[in-house]
């Protein structure tokens, strides 16, 4: 037990959390106490990582509850929430002051709604206690004492040394000390992390290496400084001794490493709750009418308070000899009493915000996102896998998108990269299926050293692997036969380069204790000394290589994009290379250019120690690298360019034709080069023949100035406004001038760039003018980072625009997560974008019928669930407020508690939830054809709509208040002179209500399954078989019986059954009308839609008529 | 004959000229009762059986303070709830220690008017015959409300540790001399219990049955209607009302649902007229503007 871990503090505002974890950490471990005192005495080894701060509980425990705190913790957790905990508020109130309900009509709904959600959590939970278990318990194989001890993985602590063999899992994080492999490499792949199957290569600390036996790793004594912790997984770590908790040991026996950094701080727990949450349009105006109805309510239990009383100030309608009071009553004090009364009627109206409704919104995400994943139209027979829906609370945001920003490759492209050419000097080589290698060797004469340079460049700069056998390592020196490897890399380009240059007769065979090895067309063997890698980035666009030749020669071989390569080249055939590059990049090949450079032994060393210096860099680590490496990768001789196909994805266009059609705006945001993107981009019709493309590039900035060409743009743009606004009327008619613009990196961040003199919102201002008046925007040379930072420019423009990122790769996890929506494609460089999206689909043309049909689909259901909800519950309530009037605002429920209790819960919610589940207000194929506006901008949530309901509430309820007591006042409706009581009078109000609201709701549904109809009509039945039970016997645990025979006796009442007809027309009668003029009048692009399918579909009929009789 | 008659007597006596003027300030315990007779005159016979009502106004029988003071387990005969009444039934639960029953304010202020008609041929007063069984729901009086149950039928021995409510001139007991009509299943008391749901209400009372074929149940003519004024209603600006109806099967005389009936029928048929022209104005052109081929 030789570790300390100790921190190194480098925001000085963790320092006093820090020490609380220290002090724990001490307290819990004996063994490290100790070893402070010893570390002191011993030298320090610093391990070149930057690792995370030390964590005093290791146990693996991802789950929030346990046994005993679930009840109490699940609880708060869920009253946190501002409506549940409204509700929770009303039932106490019901519970400690007198009120005109019972506490269960509110205990009850309330009591399901956090029982359904407590299971859903408590399942979820189970099932990562579950998952934590089998983690938690399964064996590792720990150093104690020089000894191999095993023990569950829970016991593991910080500072512990850990072995892991082959095939494992790391159960933490651990920083590699030692390997059985001789060059102190191991073998990873991080399948379990991010989804990529290619193995990585890590390499031990220097210091510790020759370490390979338990007594010899125990006797080590060391301190690690750590820094912050940090979730990032995917920017490079820049640690290659650092091992993740989740990947997997492969093709080495077993390693040694020292636990760092354990459970929830592992980076991959970290990840886990990286989430950030995502509220939708909808979500948001729904708690606008929440905050205006909880107005409506409180209004209303003050305007009852004060004219209750106004009212009561003459004594006799106070307590009259009839009504006295107790003698409590009687003595509290008038403002307390006037409190009370204020709270009584806030209970008594309560229900016009419905506990339901947020049940019912929940499951309609929920179930709702099983429609999508469902689809059969959109699960991918090449890959297997369907749409994965990561969260459903963005469902409908789906139906509002504005914007759409999408990756090129591999989400507009394929990312099946095709070698096609290269160019070495100028002369070029095209790899045929089957390769002549004579004849190419006969056709072309240049320069053989070069050539020789190029192929064996692409052969060594690589970081790509060789899914290897165990038999290849059995065979060793062997003549290894000729058979095409199998490459693995996170870069598909790589592999199809490799690939293309084992058709031209070189073959990388495999990388072995730090040698490559390559077959070259005289069937040799060479073996290169792999000295260094510089790993590929996205700023700095390229990657090197340093190796020694088996001639002891030291080359830096780098590849990477032109535009990063040709101001590092000082020789080469420059001119030719570029113009050969710029042709296949118009053709949108995706190019690169190999450059190399000799080193002498003595440039070499300076080399190895500059690296030695920023790899061993505590702080900014990753910048000094990088500084490094821009000094080292210069002077090179250029050997010439390579090119290599991505094809487009199928209907790749006609998805973006269809987007475009809807409104939606389409940016295309790349890390590619201008060229090869405008040329994608006119392959999939994002620009069109016509479309006049505006650049906003570099090289135009340095033609002109910044401020020149933006208001140049703007300008240009403006009078394209101009004219459009005088034929807004005609629609887009064809001889409108379309814009597309072009943007690249370097001009977005000048654009970007806050200026001190205070005109920095000015150009950006002027650049969100210009993007609004382009049909498509393209936006290439982008780091990821900048693609977030267009996203959000636009997601922050003055309209507010909803969003929508879609990408494939790593590089546009960000972009994703800023987005409003993020959708992953679930592509060949990994999963990353798919873990990191809300919903992850498999091709790009999936998006169309998942914005155009389902997200549509699922905007109309949810603003209808908001919407019918407000009203059916402002139909429910409002008469109780009209009835306050008429009995003396004494707080007298007009309906039954049951009724009250169940009127949410049972009697009106599946039809509702049937509908948002179910609703096609037009056929998915006349969607998809002819994609309609009509919910744009949260249309159908807007205040007029909004306002809409709410009257068509009030109305109805004035309808079915007033028809009741015209009926029932002071008259007989029975054929037997008997007389009915105030419970009849709510029954008679609550049978139209409830017919009512089933009914309109019958009226908007569309699409009408057996299940619709079920749930409408056994809704009702359900209700009248209720009734007549709840009122057909005494119930013995009730302590009234006021509902006792009032159903049946309302039905055997003539009257009551016409006056409830009467109540139900005329309440829908209203409704009807605005529809049926507005569809005639005033039709909307749906309505128009709607009546056409109903017409042709009469066509159809009429003509099978007709040909039947003749 | 199906058509409704109805006549509506006010006897509250707030005007000076009525003769129960002299009985408007009466309280609940005046012995012997205020009498007043107010004679009317009937224009048509009513043919089929009669219905007689009591209605009251601006008595608010629907307030939540009045609704809930009852107890419904009493009413339905259980002997636990006889001698210990529900809280519900404060301030009306018990009376010098002792439990009321039948607890509660409505209970309590059980209207106690006692109403007789009598018809007036030369000079000469016939009583008419009220029946006052069928006045209430078969099932309250059958099912709902129960007498408490013991040893033997004497009602005055169940009734034992319970005191009457304060109201009260006589004890539950003692309501009526039928035994099927007294106690807690005493039709008027049932009626009365079923609170009404508006302020202005009105109560059956009494049936007058049609005897034969030949006469009409109350011919045109003159009556008397005698009245045992025993129910204070002006402290709270109530009125009183004696009201004659017949019935036909759609119930009482309710002009309301044939005009909203006829109302809603024409407007619903001028919308039909209207959306039809509409509909042929604008309704092709939209259609026939979109449709491909």
């Amino acid at each position: 037990m030789g570790f300390l871990i100790c921190l190194k503090h480098i925001y000085p505002g963790y320092f006093l959390s820090v020490v609380v974890i220290r002090v724990l950490s001490f307290q819990s471990s004996v063994f490290a106490f100790r070893a402070k005192f010893r570390c002191l005495a011993h030298g320090i080894i610093w391990l070149s990582a930057s690792i995370s701060v030390i964590s005093s509980y290791p146990i693996s425990f991802e789950m929030k509850y346990t046994f005993w705190n679930f009840v109490p913790k699940n609880l708060f957790e869920q009253f946190r929430r501002i409506a549940n905990f409204y509700f929770l508020i009303i039932f106490l109130v019901q519970l400690i002051i007198d009120t005109p309900t019972s506490p269960v009509t509110s205990g009850l709904p309330l009591l399901f709604v956090i029982t359904v959600t407590a299971i859903k959590q408590g399942y979820e939970d189970w099932l990562r206690h579950k998952a934590d278990n089998a983690i938690n318990h399964c064996p590792v194989h720990f150093i104690q004492h020089g000894k191999l001890v095993r023990k569950q993985s829970q016991k593991l602590r910080v500072g512990d040394i850990v072995m892991v063999k082959e095939n494992e899992t790391f159960p933490c994080d651990l920083i590699f000390l030692s390997s059985s492999r001789g060059d102190g490499t191991c073998f990873v792949t991080t399948t379990g992390l991010d989804g990529e199957s290619s193995q990585k290569t890590y390499y031990a600390v220097q210091d510790t290496k020759a370490f390979h036996n338990e007594q010899e790793i125990d006797a080590l004594h060391a301190t690690i400084e750590c820094e912050q912790p940090q979730p990032d997984l995917y920017k490079p770590l820049g640690s290659e001794n650092l091992l993740l908790r989740g990947a997997t040991l492969k093709n080495t026996e077993k390693i040694f490493g020292v636990a760092i950094y354990t459970g929830m701080e592992t980076k991959m727990a970290l990840n886990y709750q990286s989430k950030s949450q995502k509220r939708s349009a909808v979500e948001k105006s729904m708690n606008v009418f929440l905050v205006v109805y909880l107005g409506i309510l409180v209004s209303k239990a003050v305007i009852n308070t004060v004219l209750k009383y106004a009212w009561q100030s003459d004594p006799f309608r106070d307590e009259p000899w009839y009504n006295q009071k107790t003698e409590p009553e009687k003595k509290r004090n008038l403002f307390l009493q006037a409190f009370t009364d204020f709270l009584a009627f806030m209970v008594l109206f309560n229900y016009i915000i419905p506990v339901s409704m947020y049940v019912t919104v929940e499951m309609q995400k929920f179930l709702g996102s099983y429609f999508l994943a469902w689809d059969e139209e959109m699960f991918d027979e090449g890959t297997g896998e369907g749409p994965l829906v990561n969260t459903s609370d963005l469902n409908e945001e789906l139906g509002q998108i504005e914007y759409v920003f999408t990756d090129k490759t591999g989400t507009l492209t394929e990312n099946n990269m095709e070698f096609v050419e290269c160019c070495i000097e100028g002369h070029v080589y095209i790899p045929h299926v089957i390769c002549n290698v004579s004849s190419l060797m006969s056709l072309t004469h240049g320069p053989q050293n070069r050539e020789e340079l190029f192929f064996r460049a692409l052969c060594l700069c690589h970081t790509v692997q060789v899914k290897d056998d165990d038999s290849v390592d059995g065979l060793e020196k062997d003549e290894v036969p000729r058979k095409p490897c199998v490459y693995i890399s996170s870069s598909p380009d790589e592999v199809a380069l490799v690939e293309g240059i084992q058709r031209l007769g070189y073959t990388f065979l495999r990388l072995k204790e730090n040698y490559m090895e390559i077959l070259n067309r005289e069937n040799n063997i060479e073996k290169f000394e792999l000295l260094e890698v510089f790993s590929f980035d996205s700023v700095r666009r390229r990657m090197s290589v340093i190796v020694r030749s088996p001639t002891g020669d030291i080359f830096l071989f780098c590849k990477g994009a032109d535009s990063s390569i040709f101001p590092r080249v000082k020789e080469g055939k420059i001119d030719q290379v570029r113009s050969r590059v710029q042709r296949n990049a118009v053709e949108g090949l995706r190019t690169l250019c190999v450059a190399y450079k000799k080193l002498s032994a003595e440039e070499y060393s300076d080399v190895q120690e500059l690296l030695q210096g920023a790899k061993l860099a505590l702080q900014e680590r990753d910048k000094k690298l990088a500084e490094v490496y821009e000094q080292i990768e210069t002077d090179f001789i250029l050997l010439g360019a390579t090119a290599v196909e991505d094809r487009l994805q199928e209907k790749a266009a006609d998805t973006i034709e269809a987007l475009q059609k809807a409104g939606i705006k389409v940016w295309v945001l790349t890390g590619d080069k201008m060229e090869t993107a405008a040329a994608t981009c006119y392959a999939c019709k994002l620009f069109r023949r016509n479309t006049q493309i505006l650049e906003l590039t570099t090289k135009k900035i340095e033609e002109q100035s910044l401020h020149d060409v933006l208001f140049d743009l703007n300008k240009t743009v403006i009078r394209q406004n101009g004219s459009l606004t005088r034929d807004t009327f005609s629609g887009l008619s064809a001889d409108t001038q379309d814009y597309g613009l072009i943007i690249d990196g370097a001009a977005l961040s000048l654009i970007m760039k806050p200026r001190y003199d205070g005109s920095s919102g000015n150009y950006r201002e002027i650049f969100l003018n210009i993007c609004r008046n382009c049909t498509a925007v393209l936006c290439c040379r982008m780091a990821p980072l900048q693609k977030a930072q267009i996203v959000k420019l636009i997601k922050l423009s003055k309209e507010r625009p909803i969003t929508l990122a879609i990408g494939d790769g790593a590089n546009d996890v960000s972009m994703i997560l800023e987005a409003h929506v993020g959708i992953g494609v679930i592509g060949k460089e990994g999963r990353q974008a798919a873990r990191n999206s809300d919903y992850a689909i498999p091709k790009f043309k999936h998006l169309k019928k998942m914005l155009l049909v389902h997200g549509h689909f699922y905007y109309i259901r949810i603003s209808e669930l908001v919407q019918y909800f407000f009203y059916k519950n402002v139909c429910f309530i409002f008469p109780q407020f009209l009835y306050q009037f008429f009995c003396g605002f004494s707080q007298q429920t007009l309906y039954d508690t049951a009724y009250l209790t169940l009127y949410n819960i049972s009697f009106t919610s599946l039809p509702i939830l049937l509908y948002s589940l179910m609703e096609q207000h037009v056929s998915p194929e006349t969607l998809k054809r002819e994609p309609s506006l009509d919910v744009a901008k949260n249309a159908l949530l807007r205040w007029h709509a909004f306002v809409y309901w709410t009257f068509l509430g009030v109305f109805d309820a004035v309808v079915f208040f007033f028809g009741a007591y015209f009926l029932l006042n002071n008259t007989v409706v029975t054929s037997n002179g008997q007389i009915f009581g105030n419970w009849t009078f709510g029954t008679v109000v609550f049978t139209v209500l409830v017919f009512t609201v089933t009914f309109k709701l019958a009226i908007d549904t569309h699409y009408w399954t057996w299940i619709n109809h079920f749930v409408i009509w056994g809704s009702l039945v359900f209700y009248i078989v209720f009734s007549l039970l709840w009122g057909g016997i005494t119930w013995p645990f009730l302590n009234y019986q006021r509902m006792y025979y009032v159903f049946m006796q309302m039905l055997s009442s003539g009257p009551a059954w016409l006056g409830i007809i009467l109540l139900i027309t005329v309440s829908l009668l209203p409704d009807v009308l605005k529809k049926v003029l507005c569809r005639e009048l005033w039709p909307t692009a749906t309505e128009r839609i709607q009546v056409n399918n109903l017409f042709h579909c009469e066509v159809r009929h009429f003509l099978y008529y007709k040909c039947l009789i003749t | 004959h199906s058509q409704s008659f109805t006549l509506t007597i006010d006897y509250t006596g707030t005007e000076p000229s009525s003769p129960c003027n002299k009985c408007l300030n009466v309280s609940w315990d005046s012995t012997p009762p205020c009498t007043c007779t107010i004679n009317f005159t009937l224009e048509h016979a009513f043919e089929s059986n009669v219905f007689m009502y009591y209605g009251l106004s601006n008595f608010y029988q629907n307030h939540r303070r009045y609704v809930k003071s009852r107890d419904d387990s009493q009413l339905n005969g259980d002997n636990s709830s006889l001698l210990n009444p529900s809280k519900e039934c404060e301030p009306y639960r018990t009376n010098e220690d002792k439990p009321i029953a039948p607890c509660g304010a409505i209970a309590n202020s059980m209207f106690n008017d006692t109403l007789e008609l009598y018809r007036i041929d030369n000079d000469t007063r016939t009583p008419i015959t009220l029946i006052k069984k069928g006045i209430a729901w078969w099932t309250d009086k059958n099912v709902k409300f129960r007498n408490p149950t013991g040893d033997g039928n004497n009602l005055t021995a169940l009734f034992q540790g319970t005191t009457k409510p304060v109201n009260w001139p006589k004890p539950v007991y003692m309501l009526d001399s039928e035994p099927d009509n007294n106690g807690f299943i005493n039709e008027d008391f049932i009626v009365w219990m079923r609170t009404a749901a508006l302020p202005t209400f009105r109560k059956l009372y009494r049936l007058i049955e049609r005897k034969n074929n030949f006469q009409p149940t109350l011919q045109a003519g003159k009556y008397s209607l005698d009245i045992a004024y025993n129910y204070p209603v002006h402290s709270f600006d109530g009125r009183k009302r004696m009201i004659l109806s017949t019935i036909s099967w759609m119930g009482g005389k309710n002009p309301f649902l044939g005009i909203a009936y006829i109302t809603v029928g024409s407007i619903c048929f001028f919308l039909g007229v209207v959306l039809l022209f509409i509909h042929h104005k604008y309704g092709n052109r939209n259609t026939s503007a979109d449709i491909p081929n």
